[in-house]
């Protein structure tokens, strides 16, 4: 049996003395689709740094593709929450997703047209894969800075996947993104989730654009957190619990889920957390 | 039409071809990071403080060059905890401009001091290709191995850092380390540069052929190549003309790389209109 992805076992996180969440357990299986969500500094941020070995758990037990978290960070991608690249970067985006596979590396890489060097094609056959993956084929090769936000977005993505991780981390991916682009990058990451075998965990503030693409949830709110099946955790009696005060949510004609009568609706988006 | 050959008759121009080509190779790449991480402000002041450098080491007697790296390598390490992680923000420019500001105020102070160096005072602020020896040319050549070397190493954990700090911490690029690292070899690049160009006059081979390239080209590598073509070509250049003409070399190599970078602003810019034009048709 392949181990887990992420497996939390009442673990709790401290930072500068004040405890951000605490008895927190949870699995995510390999191919997992599953978005963090909760309030502005619920801990969703420190969840990820936890999982990253940033951030040592106060209490608890961590385990992350079967080792301690920080062990395997080589096969995890990390998309951190961003603001986009602007016009003066003059980079290519296939420059950075190249920068994904091997950036890490010292020295000068040799010309692939040199005898003997075939690491290099196969490092751009595998950046032009990922890039076709993610659909940017038609523009990976003009400057980042020029990209919109969508596209910026998509590249990044190809650059947290082409070393094939097996555990794909996103911080607020579709935060700066317009609703359209929004639904059609939560679709991209699902049928990544799918086709790789790698299971992706996202931070989002609002759930519904990519609510139907989810495998689980995990909801952060006062110092605490629920995991499980959207339909479960997305519950009046669910967030209630959490929050400790009495919370409704409403399901929408089209399906649509509202959440009333919390400090701060995730659906509202609002501003960006630290 | 005066005569080429000429300039190779007397060993000072021998030198400064020499010391002129080593310095533009080194400048250029290390502009080009410096563009690429947005730290031109702090090569600004580190350009500056050279100032200070030369004009203290002048008036304590020792050899102006060394005034140049230390002052320079002392800059690096008095920035380094305000540039912090990859880029420059905004909060961080107003310690680098108060260093700037103490460092000119300085440089002033020793050149009061010292009423000797008001005639060396052009050559200190806008470059001068006379007294360059040969033992010169050798130590600019040794720094500027050293620092094409050490970038040459870390050419892509830089550039990541650079680019995407946060991703390349988690993949474990050591990018405080390598932000550190850059800015003394920055410090060292500006004070080899300042002894061709002069103290102000630096950012001609340092900022100038790295942004005209980055109009030019996309590509990491391509970018490169051509800093350091344009660097090497008006440096040359400049020296050329600054031999034949009454004008101060610093003065040549500006405008001949400023003139550089309008003209590929220009042509980029007709060349998008007419991408646009042709998409539109």
């Amino acid at each position: 049996m392949t181990p887990a992805a992420v497996q939390l076992e009442r673990a709790e996180a401290v930072i500068g003395g004040r405890s951000i969440w605490r008895d927190v357990s949870l699995t995510v299986g390999e191919g997992e689709f599953v978005s963090v969500l909760g309030p502005n500094g619920a801990g969703k941020s420190t969840l990820l740094k936890a999982i990253l070995g940033l951030l040592p758990l106060a209490a608890g037990r961590a385990e992350v593709l079967g080792d301690r978290p920080g062990a395997h960070n080589e096969r995890i991608g990390y998309l951190p929450q961003r603001h986009g690249f602007d016009s003066s970067t003059r980079v290519r985006g296939a420059d950075l997703v190249r920068l994904g596979l091997d950036g890490g590396r010292w020295g000068v890489p040799l010309p692939s047209w040199l005898p003997g060097v075939n690491g290099s094609h196969a490092a751009g056959a595998r950046v032009r894969e990922v890039i076709e993956l993610v659909g940017a084929g038609s523009y990976a090769h003009r400057s980042i800075g020029d990209l919109s936000g969508g596209e910026q977005q998509r590249l990044l993505i190809a650059a947290a996947l082409v070393r094939r991780p097996r555990l794909l981390i996103l911080d607020e991916p579709l935060d700066s993104l317009d609703l359209p682009n929004q639904s059609t990058v939560a679709a991209l990451l699902q049928r990544i989730c799918r086709s790789e075998r790698v299971a992706v965990r996202l931070v989002a503030h609002d759930v519904n654009p990519i609510q139907p693409y989810l495998d689980r949830v995990v909801y952060f709110a006062g110092g605490a957190a629920a995991a499980g099946r959207p339909e479960e955790v997305i519950s009046s009696q669910t967030l209630s619990r959490l929050y400790g005060v009495p919370i409704e949510v409403l399901r929408a004609s089209d399906g649509r889920l509202v959440v009333v009568g919390q400090p701060e609706a995730p659906h509202v988006h609002t501003e960006r957390h630290a | 039409m005066p005569d080429l050959g000429q300039l190779f008759d007397y060993q000072f121009m021998v030198n400064a071809l020499e010391a002129g080509g080593v310095v533009a190779v080194m400048a250029a790449v290390v502009g080009w990071f410096m563009v690429v991480r947005r730290q031109t402000f702090a090569g600004h002041t580190l350009s500056v403080i050279a100032f200070p450098g030369a004009a203290g080491a002048a008036l304590a007697g020792i050899p102006v060059a060394w005034g140049y790296y230390a002052a320079c390598a002392l800059g690096a390490l008095v920035l380094s905890p305000a540039v912090r992680g990859g880029r420059s923000h905004s909060s961080e420019s107003a310690v680098i401009g108060t260093v700037q500001a103490v460092g000119l105020a300085c440089g002033f102070l020793f050149v009061a001091l010292n009423h000797t160096v008001l005639n060396g005072l052009d050559g200190i602020l806008f470059g001068t290709f006379l007294g360059i020896d040969a033992g010169q040319v050798t130590t600019l050549a040794a720094v500027a191995a050293a620092t094409v070397g050490l970038i040459a190493l870390a050419a892509r954990p830089l550039l990541f850092a650079s680019l995407d700090a946060e991703v390349a911490a988690a993949t474990g690029v050591p990018v405080r380390a390598l932000g550190l690292a850059f800015l003394l070899v920055l410090g060292l690049a500006v004070a080899a540069t300042a002894q061709i160009t002069g103290s102000l006059l630096v950012f001609t081979l340092l900022v100038t052929p790295a942004a005209t390239a980055q109009v030019l080209t996309a590509r990491p590598a391509a970018g490169l190549a051509i800093a350091v073509g344009i660097a090497l070509a008006v440096t040359w250049t400049g020296l050329a003309i600054a031999y034949y003409s009454p004008y101060p070399v610093g003065f040549w190599i500006t405008s001949l790389s400023f003139a550089l970078y309008v003209l590929a602003r220009v042509g980029r810019a007709l060349a998008a209109r007419r991408l646009r034009r042709v998409a539109l048709a």
